[in-house]
């Protein structure tokens, strides 16, 4: 089964240098193990094909049941040099939430979905 | 030390240009020991330093004087302290801009210092003649070649020298480009006698400026289930609840508009985070992973077990250099066919530039067609046939003439192309500077800050 991410968890962004940040914070552990698994530096790459033209890194923050993903090149330039709408990351960490999740069978999805 | 336990620390001022409101309420709707105020992003500093190279009594933070103007007989009568990183480039000029509005508003016995050390445009060349070379932390490029470029530069100091001007007695603390943390992390090592080598507080106290700097964005501002977060009109500004053993809680006024929990404070922590093991500032370095949240009551969640480590040799430098020029316009093109429409106008902008013998690099010229997707590419379903588009056209050059010429191109669209093109308001686009940063680290033995201090007797 498939699930939205913003149905697992909840996200804030902004700028990095030429980058942007996103944290994607998990509503419950259950689903931040499974995002610790399955969202990958690969994947959050592929899904910001289109705008992150850089390296994408992750760090985890099990604490807060956090992960943080620096997206390298996504804001057309940094300083005041980008042309873009969005020129510091704002939406990025919505954008993430738009991703699908394969979840195993059974799993419980958080009940703020 | 003041003995007093909790100490309330609010910040009222995310950036320079947030609402007005925010410092407002707090000083009027409940009780309150410190405020702070945020005036300076990076771009900032480049653009006072411009302000000061025309008028020797500019180069600060305006809106700050005018704010006091409104907030200071509450403050004097609740005895609440301001700390604000409103000097920008000039703090003898801010200093004496507040002293002037103290007495205009007839209050006395108020102590103004400003922290001054920060500001090393004017020694560049002695620092490079000297063997600091400024290295580009990105490119690992020396600064000498472009120093003809350099804008601003400014180390980013720590909390020191603000906590050493409230111990002098300061009422009003006015620094120039401190870390933001800084202005919550002062209040807390001050009140609390907390030594400069204890690490853990430290991290503490920074990072409960870090979650509080950016105002409202911890207590329901910008959080993902907006639904939820009742009479954001009214939004209540962060305060920090702070204790002596380090911990705190991050609250806000009662019978104010916004949200604090759990997920509104964890989410401004992961606000413009690296390496979460290491957020650097110059007094600590805070290991994020340490930091647990809990509830604590309605609109209160308590932050603890925070661990940090020895603060690096060096400072960060922030160097703005000037990187050229750019230019964006903007038209509204109605349906129907408005996608197919503004792609038009923007093939026939591109094209007639090229007539006049201007072109631009691939990565030089943008174009986005607003209501078709452009936050979100890739991502996100883009309508097939929006009803309207805003065409959004940019350049960017070396060569300030060319962005300039591309801003001529754009209010003829409206009588030269597709029909349904309006919205052209706000004159013709003009070149902007470009400022780039150029991260930098300076041994802290090369930086000496000083507090200045007047009183309005």
């Amino acid at each position: 089964m498939k699930v939205r991410l913003s149905q697992l968890a909840y996200s804030r962004s902004g700028d990095k240098g030429d980058g942007s940040n996103v944290g994607v914070i998990a509503y419950d552990r259950a689903s931040y193990d499974l995002l610790v698994r399955v969202l990958t530096p690969a994947l959050v790459k592929r899904h910001f094909q289109d705008i992150c033209k850089g390296e994408v890194e992750r760090y985890e923050m099990p604490n807060v049941l956090a992960l943080n993903f620096i997206l390298r090149d996504s804001l057309g330039g940094g300083g005041s040099a980008s042309l873009k709408t969005d020129a510091q990351g704002k939406t990025h960490g919505l954008g993430m939430l738009y991703l699908e999740i394969e979840v195993p069978a059974g799993f419980q999805v958080p009940k703020y979905s | 030390m003041s003995g007093r336990e909790p100490v309330l620390i609010a910040n009222g001022q995310g950036f320079w240009g947030d609402s007005i409101l925010g410092p407002v309420r707090l000083v009027r709707e409940g009780p309150l020991h410190y405020l702070t105020l945020d005036y300076l992003a990076e771009v900032t500093m480049s653009i006072l330093q411009k302000l000061r190279s025309r008028s020797p009594d500019a180069g600060y933070a305006t809106d700050f004087v005018r704010m006091l103007e409104r907030i200071l007989p509450t403050c004097k009568a609740k005895g609440i302290k301001v700390i604000a990183n409103a000097a920008g480039v000039n703090p003898s000029a801010c200093r004496a801009a507040v002293i002037a509005v103290v007495k205009k508003l007839g209050i006395t016995g108020l102590k103004i210092a400003t922290v001054e050390g920060d500001d090393i445009l004017a020694r560049l060349p002695e620092l490079i003649a000297g063997g600091e070379e400024l290295r580009n932390m990105d490119s690992g490029k020396p600064l000498a070649p472009r120093l003809a470029d350099v804008q601003s530069a400014n180390v980013y100091i720590g909390a020191r020298s603000l906590a050493d001007a409230l111990a002098e007695g300061a009422d009003i603390v006015i620094a120039g480009r401190v870390t933001d943390p800084s202005l919550v992390v002062a209040p807390m090592m001050h009140e609390f006698g907390w030594a400069w080598d204890d690490w853990d507080k430290l991290a503490s106290a920074t990072i409960a400026g870090h979650i509080v700097e950016c105002g409202a964005q911890c207590t329901g501002g910008n959080f993902t289930r907006w639904r939820e977060v009742p009479d954001m009109a009214r939004i209540g500004y962060p305060i920090v609840e702070a204790y002596q053993d380090g911990s705190f809680v991050i609250t806000k006024h009662p019978n104010t508009g916004g949200l604090v929990t759990v997920e509104t404070v964890a989410s401004q922590l992961l606000y413009e985070m690296g390496d979460p093991k290491r957020y650097l500032t110059p007094d600590v370095v805070a290991d994020f992973t340490t930091i647990q949240l809990e509830p604590a009551g309605k609109d209160r969640v308590r932050v603890s077990g925070i661990r940090g480590t020895p603060a690096t040799p060096t400072y960060k430098v922030s160097i703005a250099v000037l990187d050229g020029w750019k230019a964006t316009g903007q038209l509204t093109i109605a349906g129907p066919e408005a996608v197919a429409k503004a792609e038009l106008c923007a093939k026939i902008v591109w094209e007639r530039l090229k007539l006049d013998g201007v072109g631009f690099e691939r990565d030089e010229q943008m174009v986005e067609l607003v209501g078709t997707n452009v936050c979100h590419a890739g991502i996100a379903a883009a309508p097939s046939e929006p009803a309207e588009v805003v065409l959004r056209l940019g350049v960017r050059s070396t060569d300030r003439a060319k962005v300039d010429r591309f801003g001529m191109e754009i209010a003829p669209l409206v009588t030269s192309g597709p029909p349904g093109v309006t919205g052209f308001a706000g004159g013709r686009p003009q070149a902007t500077e470009v400022i780039g940063f150029w991260p930098a680290l300076l041994k802290k033995e090369m930086v000496t800050t000083r507090v200045a201090m007047e009183e309005v007797r």
